[in-house]
């Protein structure tokens, strides 16, 4: 089966030759070789090999959350209207390379059905989170009638670099669900891939690299989780870490005990789908799957909140 | 020629609440209650006057209390023009000045001419100290130079008598235009800067009057000239009087704190100020049944 | 124009000169109302345990350095008992309350204090050192407001998450410092109880005595038992606390270091933790300010509480331009600063909390003297006994002063200068911490910008160190996590699930 659909994908290349597609890191707008020169073979079901993957390390994670860091600025001070506009477009690149993610995912195991539900539960994810952009404020913020002559406010605002760190799957919804709230709230970050299906977030570097978004904004890695997650909790530059509820234990508990070296704030949402779950019922787990990251608090979590007082006098 | 400099009213409010926190009490109190009636310029400026109320003012200056010994004369009386000269022979002997109104008081609305010639009728009647309004119509279309000529002459026509400039800071608009006016006063000459004729609501309070202090004390560092302040209208109370006090030992130091640098203009203050005293002597809350009115 | 004359002085000399030396006499606050016991147990299931010598510690009035009282300090069998009642108030009768009911049983905390503000702030001023100036008009009318807010929130959760339904934690362990003790404990306890959670509170060793009283109001309200328990001692009560397996949420205010330290205790464990921390606040002051009250916003941004303060202004970032003429001011302003007695009420600056933190300032200071930096004090005598520090400028630092880098809680004031716009933001962001920041100018553009490049939870604009439960409050980066008042402030408290058909 699995072997049948590699071959519709050779077929389909066959007018150019069948060249396949070596998969890097995308880090500062740009498409970098791991500094450490490994690599990790993704396979698929059968265990055939598909591509091999940078097993990235810390010097890695520190590239990326440099370009992070550095670009932060930038992304933090586009008006509310401009953000909402790069992130709609994001969508509408994506919305052309749906069958690309298809294929890809189709490849590592996906059912087409699943596949294509899941593309298309990411467009509506990307388009609410770009509406947002513009209105979070104002559900959020608030003028604060202090018992004083001050006029108070307070609304939110960037929290800085953060490190995500994606679920296995659901691929691309899983990475989606937990970036979008992060690019609307202003944030920049550093994306540790799924590491048994990296292909949709390498792919979506590519929708980013042809979309308005600056580079610097969005860095994925791809990689081995053990060695990614303590680096990037360990980073005295990120602000931020937010992975998903299934997460392994052992993970979440490097997370949190290394995040206290500078008071990260760690968060998790729930995105995570099976493989075999997805498969035999697309529709419905991945209904429930965007209810749940259609979540404005999701925003919330991932900014901070500025209070400011100014008096008031002729 | 004057710089505008912000001010921020609730910043100074706040300075204002806390400097009213300070807690006054026995042998300081006694010592401000002295203090301030050393420092009043006791005020009748009605178009009522007559030589019998200016007479009894001046008798009332001289011997605020004679039930208590020691009780100490006010700094001035302070009168319009036509009734200097009954003041200036009633307090002939003692030290208490005489104080007058003029320039068109308390509007300023005539004539430079007229107005010089109001100063040197009271000052040839005998008058110590001149306390005159600037031109707050001129003053606030931005016609500076105008009010600093003004002030300027008149402190020509003073002579050796002093010069009191009234800003009338009720009519200002604006704690930086108060502050603005009161760098021109005392730029332009002016020995005493004052803030109210009493004629216009609201009168001396204690956020106009810290900026004014504020102002004094910024010329007094930068050319050495102790300039005096008088805050007239609206203080009744020696509570207020005390708060005043403490405001001008915080901002401009306890050498500002005598009757050359400065007054409360008033009237009704003496008689609290006295009330107080005798409380503090004997522990017993007073009735004005036993303090004459003036 | 009539060219300026500097008119003759010499007459006012002449005059009969008045010898005036006007200082200000003592002016004690009676304290004959504020009655304390002389030793306490713990507040536990809503009466007090009895007071066990066997674990018991000293309370030290700071200003005389003398015994005040004695407290419990409590065991990890105490902090058990502590939390099962409050796991037994939130599983019975607390937890079946409806907001209402919360909300009056709150509303009622909020007056009895206000009734009793006098009492409570001089038993704060003799147990912390704080002038009873500031725990008269500040701490207690404050923590009244900060019980009347959030009593009204009680009954109004549905309006306060928009799509979403709270509900409360459970039981909150909940660790307030020394520098603002009941203030702090109505920064915990009110959003907690609004929301209907439980709490168990362990105020700082140092400053117990208001928390304990405290506990006398809720017998008198009638609170339920087990919905407020304290448990008084140091770090080894508050490690019991935080570790305890039964609680639900950890609200900790206190220096960063603990604060890294309980996250670390927490990692792997379901637990909801706000915390707030340490800081290092900028005082940016540009030269088109209002300077007078610039100043006097740097006098209430460093010697407030005698600097015992997480969000004070203690870096000064001044423009070049007007730096000599602003330490000019300050220093003449510093002048007019009483240092004493904190139960006189024309003290401005109390007694520092205890000895060990004195140890600190004092260290501090002489560290930032042997780095190079010139050392400018308030004149005047201390009182002989207590612990005192006087207001103290330090000039001549840079940024990589341990003086400037490092949080010392204490009255002490680096200065520094700048140049431009972009270098001040720089310099005010060139910290791990993030709290609050002012900035003080008279252009309005100027502030927003500013403003918004400032990495803090708080940023006072032409003014300082203002505080209202309706205004959020909390830190960026290594100050914390979370924010305590306004709306902001539940958040901490509840959980929420959707309301389902958002979408």
């Amino acid at each position: 089966m699995a072997e049948e659909q590699n071959k519709d994908l050779t077929s389909q290349s066959k007018s150019i030759n069948s060249i396949p597609k070596t998969y890097k890191n995308y880090i500062n707008g740009e498409f970098p070789r791991t500094e450490s020169g490994r690599y990790y073979s993704v396979k698929a079901q059968s265990g055939k090999h598909i591509a091999n993957l940078s097993l990235s390390t810390k010097k890695d994670i520190r590239n990326a959350v440099q370009a992070a860091s550095k670009a932060h600025a930038f992304w933090a001070n586009k008006t509310a209207y401009n953000r909402g506009q790069i992130i709609y477009r994001i969508a509408e690149i994506l919305f052309g390379r749906r069958e690309q993610f298809t294929n890809e995912m189709v490849l590592l195991g996906y059912s087409r059905e699943a596949a294509e539900e899941e593309i298309h539960a990411c467009i509506e994810l990307i388009i609410y989170f770009a509406g947002w952009a513009d209105k979070i404020g104002q559900v959020f913020g608030s003028v604060n009638p202090v018992a004083s002559k001050h006029f108070n406010f307070s609304r939110q605002e960037p929290m800085g670099v953060v490190g995500i760190i994606c679920p296995e799957t659901p691929s691309l919804l899983g990475m989606l669900g937990l970036l979008m709230p992060n690019m609307v709230a202003g944030n920049s970050q550093v994306i540790v891939a799924s590491k048994q299906y990296p292909l949709s977030a390498c792919t979506f570097a590519e929708v980013l690299a042809t979309s308005d978004v600056p580079a610097g904004i969005v860095n994925i890695i791809t990689g081995s989780k053990s060695d990614l997650i303590p680096s990037i909790s360990k980073h005295m530059d990120v602000n931020l870490l937010v992975g998903d509820t299934s997460l392994d234990t052992d993970f979440q508990f490097t997370c949190e005990l290394e995040s206290a070296s500078n008071m990260k704030r760690v968060c998790y949402w729930e995105s995570f789908i099976s493989l075999d779950e997805l498969n035999s019922r697309p529709d419905e787990t991945i209904a429930t799957c965007l209810d749940s990251l259609k979540d404005p608090y999701h925003i919330l979590y991932v900014q901070e909140v500025k209070t400011t007082w100014h008096p008031v006098s002729e | 020629m004057i710089d505008r400099i912000p001010i921020d009213a609730v910043g100074i409010q706040e300075r204002v609440s806390r400097i009213c926190t300070r807690s006054i009490k026995k042998e300081s109190k006694l010592q401000a209650l002295d203090l301030a009636l050393r420092m009043i310029d006791l005020t009748t400026l009605e178009g009522s006057d007559s030589d019998g109320k200016v007479r009894q003012l001046c008798n009332k200056a001289l011997r605020p209390y004679t039930k208590l010994p020691n009780i100490p004369s006010v700094a001035a009386v302070c009168v319009y023009p036509n009734r200097v000269a009954l003041a200036k022979k009633i307090l002939e002997d003692s030290s208490i000045s005489v104080a007058s109104v003029a320039t068109a008081f308390p509007s300023g609305m005539s004539s430079l001419q007229i107005k010089l010639d109001d100063v040197h009728y009271a000052v040839s009647e005998g008058a110590d100290e001149i306390d005159m309004v600037i031109s707050r119509g001129a003053f606030l279309s931005g016609e500076y130079a105008r009010v600093y000529d003004e002030i300027a002459h008149i402190k020509e026509a003073c002579g050796s008598a002093h010069l009191k400039v009234i800003l009338e800071t009720g009519e200002l608009g604006s704690l930086e235009n108060i502050r603005m006016a009161s760098d021109l006063a005392m730029k332009a000459g002016a020995d005493f800067i004052k803030t109210s004729t009493g004629k216009i609501s609201p009168a001396a309070i204690m956020p106009v009057v810290l900026v004014m202090l504020q102002a004094i004390r910024d010329n007094y560092n930068s050319t050495g000239v102790k300039v005096g302040m008088k805050p007239a209208g609206g203080i009744r109370s020696s509570k207020q009087a005390i708060q005043y006090l403490v405001m001008v030992k915080e901002t401009l130091g306890i050498e500002w704190l005598h009757p050359s640098l400065f007054r409360f203009g008033a009237s009704s203050l003496a008689n609290d100020v006295l009330m107080q005293w005798v409380k503090e002597k004997t522990g017993r809350y007073q009735s004005l049944n036993y303090f004459s009115n003036d | 124009m009539s060219q300026m004359k500097l008119h003759d002085q010499s007459d006012r000399s002449t005059q009969k000169s008045i010898p005036i030396d006007w200082s200000y006499a003592e002016a004690p606050e009676n304290t004959s109302h504020a009655t304390f016991l002389k030793s306490y147990g713990l507040f536990i299931n809503g009466s007090f345990t009895n007071y066990d010598e066997s674990q018991s510690f000293n309370s030290i009035n700071p200003a005389n350095g003398e015994v005040l009282y004695r407290c419990t300090e409590a065991s990890e069998i105490d902090v058990d008992i502590a939390v099962k009642a409050a796991r037994a108030s939130f599983e019975g009768e607390w937890g079946n309350f409806s907001g209402t009911q919360r909300s009056h049983y709150l509303y009622r905390i909020a007056r009895m204090l206000q009734e009793r503000a006098r009492e409570f702030a001089v038993l704060e001023s003799m147990d912390g050192g704080k002038p009873i100036r500031e725990s008269r008009d500040i701490d207690i009318p404050l923590a009244a407001a900060y019980f009347f807010y959030y009593a009204g929130w009680a009954d109004k959760l549905p309006y306060a998450f928009p799509g979403k339904s709270s509900k409360p934690l459970g039981v909150c362990a909940q660790i307030i410092p020394w520098n603002f003790p009941l203030l702090m404990l109505a920064w915990k306890i009110a959003p907690a109880l609004a929301c209907g959670n439980t709490v168990v509170l362990k105020p700082a060793e140092t400053t117990s005595l208001t928390a304990l009283k405290f506990c006398e109001l809720l017998q008198d309200i009638g609170l339920p038992n087990g919905v407020v328990n304290i448990v008084t001692g140091a770090g080894k009560t508050g490690e019991y606390l935080v570790q305890h397996p039964d609680i639900d949420k950890i609200a900790f205010t206190g220096s960063t270091g603990v604060g890294k330290l309980i996250q670390q205790s927490i990692a792997k464990r379901q637990i909801s933790a706000t915390f707030e921390l340490g800081g290092k606040g900028a005082f940016i002051l540009f030269d088109d300010a209002a300077l007078n009250e610039a100043v006097e916003g740097i006098i209430n941004a460093i010697f407030f509480n005698q600097g015992h303060v997480c969000c004070a202004g203690s870096r000064l970032l001044v423009q070049e331009g007007v730096a000599e003429k602003v330490i000019d001011l300050l220093k003449n302003r510093m002048q007019h600063l009483i240092i004493g007695d904190p139960l006189d009420k024309n003290t401005d600056i109390g007694a520092v909390n205890s000895k060990t933190q004195l140890e600190t300032i004092q260290r501090y200071v002489a560290t930032g003297i042997k780095e190079g930096a010139s050392c400018y004090e308030c004149s005047g005598s201390l009182p002989n006994s207590g612990y005192y520090f006087p207001p103290t400028l330090l000039t001549g630092v840079s940024q990589s002063s341990t003086v400037v880098q490092e949080e010392i809680f204490g009255p002490i004031l680096t200065i520094q200068t700048f140049r431009t716009t972009d270098e001040a933001i720089e310099k005010a962001n060139n910290t791990p911490y993030g709290l609050a920041n002012g900035i003080w100018t008279d252009k309005g553009s100027k502030i927003f910008y500013v403003g918004s490049k400032l990495k803090s939870g708080v940023v006072w604009s032409n003014t300082y160190n203002k505080f209202d439960p309706t205004s959020p409050f909390g830190g960026y980066k290594e100050s914390g996590k979370g924010r305590e008042g306004g709306i902001s402030g539940l958040h901490a408290y509840v959980k929420l699930v959707n309301n389902g058909g958002m979408n």
